[in-house]
């Protein structure tokens, strides 16, 4: 069975010159829940970035469930990758909650009652179907996250990528995310420095320092190795214990 | 302040309508040149930012504030076309969003408010930049542009007002009044242009349209010491041609702002009355100040007749303008001078 | 004042004028002040039937005087420019309660103002009546170029969100002593738009990306099509064809009649 995302040997340099990846090697299996662990400026975003051909390698390839990333797969590769942005509202720009979760599938070509039922669906998915017709900015931040992840979803994504879920959120919202993320039968990259986070959600946990994959294993394993923790920047909250 | 419904004629509220339709369809295609498929997006998130800073409100003299039109900052942001369709946008939703403006008065606003700004502050811009390539010499730049911006349009709109003005009133007083606060308000405008431009190009200079190719140049060493070169110039450096299509509207408003006001402005003062000179032309100065009126002091205090006194802001303008333009020209002389001889590394 | 910026504008309803489609209202809107516009400043009677018009409309959408009135602030600046021109007008002066008047300027101030209010309150029920994104929309079915209704849509959607950043702005700037009240204060200002004009650009760099992301390629998908009927047409029609019929009954009996 093919992986669902594949890297490998990933390398890029901005135009500018820095260099921010250096050669990354990641396999996901479809099914699976992975958190993306790494300090500001280890590249997280730069690598999200590549996942669904924002940004082009400069070396090595991305293979998205058996497709190369390349500038002829751009469209079905970005159906197949579904990424969720940090701030909602750069990723909810329509008027409605609606136009934005119909604006991916539209642009797959869906039209009528087919993108209709597409939009709903993905709205029940998160629980967020009563506010169909609401604009983006009267909903709570929370919601707002949810709608983010419905937009990703009614695109039948392969693999949803999230880009710190549980930043900004209260502690009820980030607990009905949490439950959302969990229901979803979908294979999930979770961009992450909230620890916790991803040891309730995700087995596994790669941490991504200095341009490359530093560790990879079960994440209750990786957050119990201290020394492995603060070599790369990484801290649990106070009084928090894995074991 | 906009326009309304009914103060100009039709005949000049549809032929500004066509003026501004035709300027709109050129930067619509010249937009896709500046921000290919980033169009709909950064051009909106930018008319959101220009509608955004209309509401600061900035003091021009005592007990009476202008705030900011925008022309001019948006165009050495953005580039021209995308700040013509910025600007457009913005009176479009003020007009049928916030009933702000007249429907039939939307192109005088949009040649007004839009073209004339954007054009005339990008072709004083142009004009001082086009050989100048450092950070002083583009906030200076960005000072005399906005600064000659607004007057400009207040200059348009007293032609139009000759042409089809529905109010019987002396074209030489709506040149003088008009002339007169907006030179104070394109003080204010420059101002804060110049300062707004400056922070931008401290931390984002790549975001700057105006300042574009203005990389840092870089440094070789070798035995006989440091040397510097110019970095390769830009793929998407601006066009050449523009400079001088934009340069023309400039200097044909400066042209007609001379001519009409020294003609018109020896128009009889006695019907003159405070308020209404206050209230009916410091349009853009007293939005938000009614009934404190210190400005409309300048058509008699002192004994400095009528029309005077925006014959010499006018003057004034141009002279500052001029005298910016000149400096930063010479300056960049100097530099060439320097940079053959390979002794200044900035 | 600046979060929930522009649905103060619409006034939700179940009414025939909310149910038309937008760019029916927009066409009927734009047609109106023209007629208003071309129409001579000496027949009275016809403002006051244009005005009789707007208030049938405002009866039938349910939306109340108060609303209109309140919105109608817009236009003090206006008002206040328009009662200014009798004094400072040219041409022969009459006797008012002592105050020595032009009277070409009367005929103007009275020009403007009919004008502009019957302009104002007729764009005032085109926005009450109609969600912002209807009227983009209604624009877009008017052959308003795509780009141009694209842009106007991402202004709106952010307008309240940069506002807001620019609201927080002050707030910091205040909390920490700071309040603008003369021309040395200016840079200060000019600082934040500066900063303003940074968050925004970047803003708009992740919102096209959030966009590429899901698949846009330059244009917009049409989500929502909405095609009026003729009968929609016919309504919508009404309020124009009636100010026209009024100009033109008007015009016939200046010409009957002698009346200037």
């Amino acid at each position: 069975m093919t992986a669902s995302l594949e890297v490998s040997r990933l390398a890029y340099a901005y135009p500018d010159g820095t260099q921010a990846l250096f050669g990354v090697d990641l396999r996901i299996e479809r099914g699976e829940r992975v958190a993306l662990l790494g300090p500001n400026g280890a590249g997280k975003t730069t690598l999200v970035m590549h996942l669904n051909g924002i940004l082009t390698a400069g070396h090595g390839t991305v293979t998205v469930a058996g497709l190369p990333v390349s500038k002829d797969s751009l469209k079905e590769i970005r159906r197949r990758v579904g990424l969720v942005f940090q701030d909602p509202d750069d990723q909810l720009f329509m008027p409605t909650v609606r136009d934005d979760v119909a604006f991916g599938p539209a642009n797959l070509g869906l039209r009528g009652e087919e993108l209709q039922q597409r939009v709903k669906d993905a709205l029940t998915r998160v629980g967020m179907l009563e506010a169909i017709d609401r604009p983006p900015h009267h909903l709570s931040f929370g919601q707002r996250r949810r709608v983010a992840v419905a937009t990703v979803l009614a695109m039948e994504p392969e693999i949803l990528v999230l880009d710190e879920p549980s930043s900004n959120l209260d502690p009820a919202s980030r607990r009905e995310l949490a439950e959302i993320l969990r229901s979803l039968d979908v294979t999930v990259l979770m961009v992450t420095h909230d620890l916790p986070y991803a040891l309730e959600l995700c087995e596994r946990s790669l941490i991504l320092s200095g341009g490359v994959i530093a560790a990879d294993g079960p994440t209750r394993t990786i957050l119990a190795d201290a020394e492995l923790l603060a070599g790369h920047r990484l801290e649990l909250p106070y009084g928090f214990s894995v074991a | 302040m906009h326009v309304p419904d009914g103060f100009f004629n039709l005949a000049v509220s549809v032929s500004a309508g066509a003026v501004a339709a035709a300027g709109v369809a050129v930067c619509l295609r010249g937009a896709r040149r500046e921000l290919d498929d980033r169009t709909a997006p950064m051009a909106g998130l930018v008319a959101a930012f220009v509608f955004a800073v209309q509401m600061l409100n900035f003091p021009v003299a005592a007990g009476t504030s202008g705030h900011l039109l925008g022309g001019a900052l948006a165009a050495i942001l953005v580039g021209p076309y995308t700040a013509v369709l910025c600007m457009a946008v913005v009176l479009l939703v003020q007009g049928f969003f916030f009933a702000d403006g007249g429907l039939t008065a939307l192109g005088v606003n949009i040649t007004l408010m839009g073209l004339v700004t954007v054009l005339v502050g990008w072709g004083v811009f142009r004009l001082i930049t086009r050989t100048v390539r450092s950070r002083a010499a583009i906030t200076a730049a960005s000072f005399a542009a906005a600064l000659v911006s607004v007057p400009a349009s207040a200059l348009v709109f007293t032609l139009l007002f000759w042409i089809g003005g529905t109010a019987p009133i002396e074209i030489g007083t709506v040149a003088a009044a008009m002339g007169g606060v907006h030179t104070l308000i394109g003080i204010g405008e420059g101002l804060i242009t110049a300062v707004t431009v400056g922070t931008v190009l401290a931390t984002r200079p790549d975001l700057v349209y105006g300042a574009r190719g203005l990389a840092a140049p870089l440094v070789l060493r070798g035995a006989d010491g440091d040397r510097v070169v110019t970095p390769e110039p830009e793929v998407r450096a601006p066009a050449r041609r523009p400079a001088l299509l934009f340069l023309l509207p400039g200097v044909v408003v400066t042209f007609v702002l001379a001519g009409v006001v020294s003609v018109f402005a020896s128009g009889d003062p006695d019907g003159l009355e405070r308020v209404a000179e206050d209230e009916g032309f410091g349009d853009q100065a007293t939005d938000h100040a009614f009934g404190t009126w210190t400005l409309a002091d300048y058509g008699d205090v002192a004994g400095i007749p009528v029309g005077v006194a925006g014959v010499v802001g006018v003057a004034a303008t141009l002279i500052v303008a001029g005298a910016v333009g000149y400096a930063v020209r010479r300056r960049n002389r100097g530099h060439d001078r320097d940079r053959d001889h390979g002794r200044l590394s900035v | 004042m600046s979060s929930g910026h522009h649905h103060q504008l619409y006034r939700a309803g179940d009414t025939p004028v909310h149910r038309l489609p937008p760019q029916c209202k927009l066409a009927a809107v734009a047609a109106f002040a023209l007629v208003v516009v071309a129409t001579p400043r000496e027949w009275f009677a016809a403002f006051g039937a244009y005005a009789l018009l707007l208030a049938a409309v405002a009866v039938t959408a349910r939306i109340p005087a108060g609303f209109v009135l309140r919105r109608m602030v817009i236009e003090i600046p206006f008002v206040l420019f328009a009662l200014a021109i009798p004094f400072i007008g040219t041409g022969e002066r009459v006797q008012v309660v002592g105050l020595s008047l032009s009277l070409p300027g009367l005929w103007a101030a009275w020009n403007i103002l009919a004008k502009a209010t019957l302009g104002v309150v007729a764009s005032i029920l085109l926005a009450a009546t109609t969600e912002p994104r209807m009227l983009l929309l209604g624009a877009q079915r008017l052959r308003l170029p795509p780009m141009l209704v694209q842009i106007a849509m991402f202004m709106l959607r952010y307008m309240d969100v940069i506002l807001d950043e620019m609201r927080r702005m002050r707030v910091a700037r205040e909390s920490r002593g700071f309040t603008a009240r003369d021309a040395r204060h200016i840079p200060v200002v000019a600082r934040s738009a500066g900063a303003l004009f940074i968050r925004s650009y970047e803003r708009g760099e992740r919102v096209h990306l959030a966009m590429l992301s899901r698949g846009y390629t330059g244009s917009m998908p049409v989500i929502q099509d909405l095609t009026p009927s003729a009968g929609q047409w016919l309504v919508a029609g009404t309020l124009p064809g009636a100010a026209l019929a009024v100009l033109l009954g008007a015009w016939g009996l200046t010409g009957v009649w002698g009346v200037s």
